[in-house]
């Protein structure tokens, strides 16, 4: 099967500057992702894993090197990419439905027609009868949720996750990495996922990319495939083929605790 | 009050919680009112019996009278007006323009880095200095008390709302920038809702700010106002009168604090 390319990095490098000298950040990374797929990035902290969502992103241009979402040169933010943050930010002076809409209202989008679109989001996936609460009145999971919405709602081709549940307990961890796959498998989006979070990533992702330390570089790809019944990140954890992806990754990353 | 506020008691041990908490909040409620009740009857027995100079310290009788008599002079309220309107004027411009500053400071790196000496020294220099300037200036009317409030509001105005807008976390904006927001959007859409509680908290200062501003250039001007009054009071030995002024003056003060509190619960429903 021959995909279409959603993004790709060609010879990346960054570095970032400050009085003190200069900090190379990622170092010559290439990398494709392709449409539907969603792929982990692991790597250990500090290692600029951010650095390469906020470069796809348009956030920061590379040093050295091209980033193309959807065939086109990267120039700043746009709606082809849609970004989650590790907290839900949500803002606690909006409503539900208001957060959501936030980033239809910054391209100026908000009509009966994507606002129909919004609330059927917030309804299919259990927040309808919330969408006029408050984010305060929401649990961690649910505010997790909203914020896959807000980010859902401007439709974009690709979906960047920057540690999107580590601020969640280990339990609503479980259940919202669940729950956020199937939502993004349902609703056909190509995802790039980073985590310190071996298990995470390896049930969550198609592949799984493995950096090194800063500068970051790729060290290795591990296509996964787990022999399950269903294929949610829940059941996928239960596969045989689970743990030698967790030891080979885990092996890799070299941790070392000193 | 009560009723808007009636609490459903989940079982008879929540009601008897409830009432607990009833209990205390009265119980201070009535302490409160009991030292002020106690106070002002200390207060005019001791000058009664004469263990203190009414004449020095007045009492609350005679300033009732003093009331009574301002009123039947019709100068009464032209005086309290006077000062509440220009009050208002003053703390309504500080805020306002002392928040506009504050935008322009925020979006301009460039301009807050070459304002920020000037702010530090014109902060710590007491506003009050400057009225005989202002008076000279703009003359010997409302106009330079109202400046006067203004002056003395509006610098820590700009600071407080400034590092409010500072203040608002990096992440939330980062948010907007991926979405593709302006400058203009970032502040319209997260700087200035995320800094209403500190604006708020800007205009609670700025009341009491604005008092003192009014009162120092109503003693300079002395014309008209409670603090012409209590100046007034003060050199033709009328103590009555100057106790008068501030029993007035503390009354419209704290019934103004009251109304940004309402302000403070009517803007910032998200609390519960």
């Amino acid at each position: 099967m021959n995909r279409k390319e959603v993004v790709s990095l060609k010879n990346v490098s960054l570095k970032y500057y400050s009085l003190e000298g200069e900090t190379p950040a990622v170092n010559d990374i290439s990398l494709s992702v392709k449409e539907g797929e969603f792929i982990g990035i692991v790597g250990p902290s500090g290692c600029g894993k951010t650095t390469i969502l906020s470069l796809i992103a348009g956030l920061i241009k590379p040093t050295k090197g091209q980033v193309l979402v959807d065939g086109k040169l990267v120039e700043g933010p746009s709606t082809d990419v849609g970004y989650m943050l590790q907290q839900d930010h949500l803002f606690e002076w909006r409503t539900i439905l208001q957060n959501v809409l936030l980033g239809l209202e910054i391209h100026g989008k908000v009509n009966q027609e994507s606002r129909a679109k919004a609330e059927r989001l917030l309804e299919t996936y259990g927040l309808g009868e919330f969408k006029n609460h408050y984010p305060d009145q929401l649990s961690g999971g649910m505010r997790q949720r909203a914020a896959l919405i807000r980010t859902l709602a401007v439709d974009p081709k690709m979906l960047l996750l920057d540690e999107p549940f580590s601020a969640l307990d280990y339990q609503t961890r479980l259940a919202i990495s669940d729950e956020v796959s199937t939502i993004i498998r349902k609703e056909g989006k190509t995802a790039l996922l980073v985590t310190h979070d071996i298990s995470e990533a390896i049930s969550m992702s198609d592949k799984v990319i493995v950096l090194t330390k800063r500068p970051a570089t790729i060290k290795s790809i591990h296509e996964i495939r787990l022999t399950c019944e269903k294929d949610n990140p829940i059941s996928r954890r239960q596969a045989p083929e689970f743990r030698e992806y967790f030891n080979t990754i885990w092996k890799e990353l070299e941790v070392h605790v000193q | 009050m009560f009723n808007r506020n009636k609490i459903k008691a989940a079982s008879k041990e929540h009601a008897m919680y409830i009432a607990k908490i009833k209990r205390k909040k009265l119980f201070i409620r009535l302490t409160q009112i009991s030292i002020l009740i106690l106070f002002i009857i200390l207060w005019e027995l001791a000058a009664r019996f004469k263990i203190i100079d009414a004449f020095i310290t007045s009492q609350p009788t005679r300033i009732v009278n003093t009331l009574v008599n301002l009123h039947e002079e019709g100068t009464l309220w032209m005086h309290i007006s006077i000062s509440i309107i220009e009050t208002i004027v003053g703390f309504i411009l500080g805020t306002a323009l002392g928040t506009a500053i504050a935008i322009v400071l925020w979006w301009s790196d460039f301009i807050a880095k070459v304002a920020d000496p000037y702010l530090v020294v014109l902060n710590s220099l007491p506003k009050v200095a400057l009225g005989p300037i202002i008076i000279v200036w703009i003359g010997a009317g409302p106009f330079a008390i109202i400046t006067m409030a203004l002056l003395v509001s509006l610098i820590v105005t700009i600071i407080t709302v400034l590092n409010g807008f500072l203040d608002v976390s990096p992440d939330k904006i980062k948010l907007l920038k991926t979405f593709g927001a302006t400058k203009l959007q970032i502040l319209k859409k997260v700087i200035l809702p995320a800094s209403i509680p500190t604006i708020i908290a800007a205009l609670k200062i700025n009341v009491g700010m604005s008092w003192v501003g009014v009162i120092v250039g109503e003693f300079l001007v002395s014309k008209a106002g409670l603090g012409h009054l209590i100046v007034y009071g003060g050199q033709v030995f009328k103590l009555d009168l100057v106790m008068t002024s501030v029993f007035i003056l503390s009354i419209a003060a704290a019934l103004m604090y009251q109304f940004t509190t309402w302000l403070e619960k009517k803007l910032i429903k998200w609390h519960n």
